[in-house]
């Protein structure tokens, strides 16, 4: 991966391109992530019915695939999904998941 | 029928007339004459003159879709908004195919009420995740999906 790659997936998204949470059909929850980094604080603050919502939906690796463009963390969404944590535990493990993938873009990218 | 402050004062034989092609707007002005004891050609001009001054809006059809097989959701969704946006959100849901009526109401907080239709859960959740909470000014949003209908009128002239 190069730097401009990196770039890419950690830029901050259009409003329409923007990751929405909902806790059920049509339910917002006033949250959305424009790009990467907001999207790992937001895992911390929704909660856990909007993260079982979307994990369960598809929608987080729909986003990281056709809006982020990063293979490498939709791939490690959907080993999150296989585990099939609920709550708490899924918070941490998305927490830990998203926020080492920042972490190695950030650093790709410096 | 008279105009006052833009209201139109009718008469008695108006709202009779309105409250039969309320009933059944298919009727002949021959037999809504009949019923109410009047000519055809009276109950002609008070149609022509209520249609004229836009107290009747237009003459539509209630469809059954079901009986032509196509099955859709309908939902009642409550968006909060930044008071500032809000006419214009307002304005932006009037536009949508999906949407069919759009209220705005200042009970506590300023919400704006529609009523959405969609062909199923999946799509409804995708025009609300798509086109609706990214507007500007949409706080957030609730959504109500309507399982069954149990009673459904428009209002009914008692006059």
């Amino acid at each position: 991966m190069t730097p401009s790659s990196s770039a890419r997936i950690l830029r901050t998204l259009s409003r329409k391109n923007a990751f929405y949470f909902f806790t059920s059909v049509g339910n917002y929850t006033g949250h959305r992530a424009m790009s990467l980094e907001e999207f790992a604080n937001k895992i911390r603050e929704v909660e856990t019915a909007s993260l079982e919502f979307h994990l369960y939906r598809g929608d987080f690796e729909k986003w990281a695939d056709e809006v982020l463009e990063d293979r490498e963390i939709t791939e490690r969404i959907s080993a999150v999904k296989l585990l099939e944590p609920i709550g708490n535990a899924l918070r941490d493990q998305l927490d830990f998941t998203v926020t080492k993938r920042l972490e190695e873009l950030k650093t790709l990218n410096s | 029928m008279k105009l006052k402050n833009q209201v139109f004062s009718l008469d008695g034989l108006d709202w009779k007339i309105l409250r039969a092609i309320q009933e059944n707007s298919k009727q002949t002005y021959s037999e809504i004459g009949r019923q109410l004891g009047v000519a055809h050609s009276t109950v002609y001009d008070r149609i022509k003159k209520l249609e004229k001054n836009g107290v009747i809006k237009k003459w539509t059809v209630d469809i059954a879709l079901e009986k032509l097989g196509i099955t859709c959701i309908t939902a009642r969704m409550t968006v909060y908004t930044d008071p500032k946006e809000s006419e214009n959100v307002a304005k932006k849901l009037s536009e949508a195919k999906e949407v069919l009526e759009v209220s705005l109401s200042l009970s506590e907080e300023l919400l704006i009420i529609a009523k959405v239709i969609a062909r199923d859960q999946d799509e409804l959740h995708s025009f609300i995740a798509k086109k609706v909470a990214p507007l500007q000014g949409v706080l957030r949003i609730r959504t109500s999906i309507i399982t069954k209908k149990i009673k459904e009128e428009r209002f009914l002239i008692e006059k």
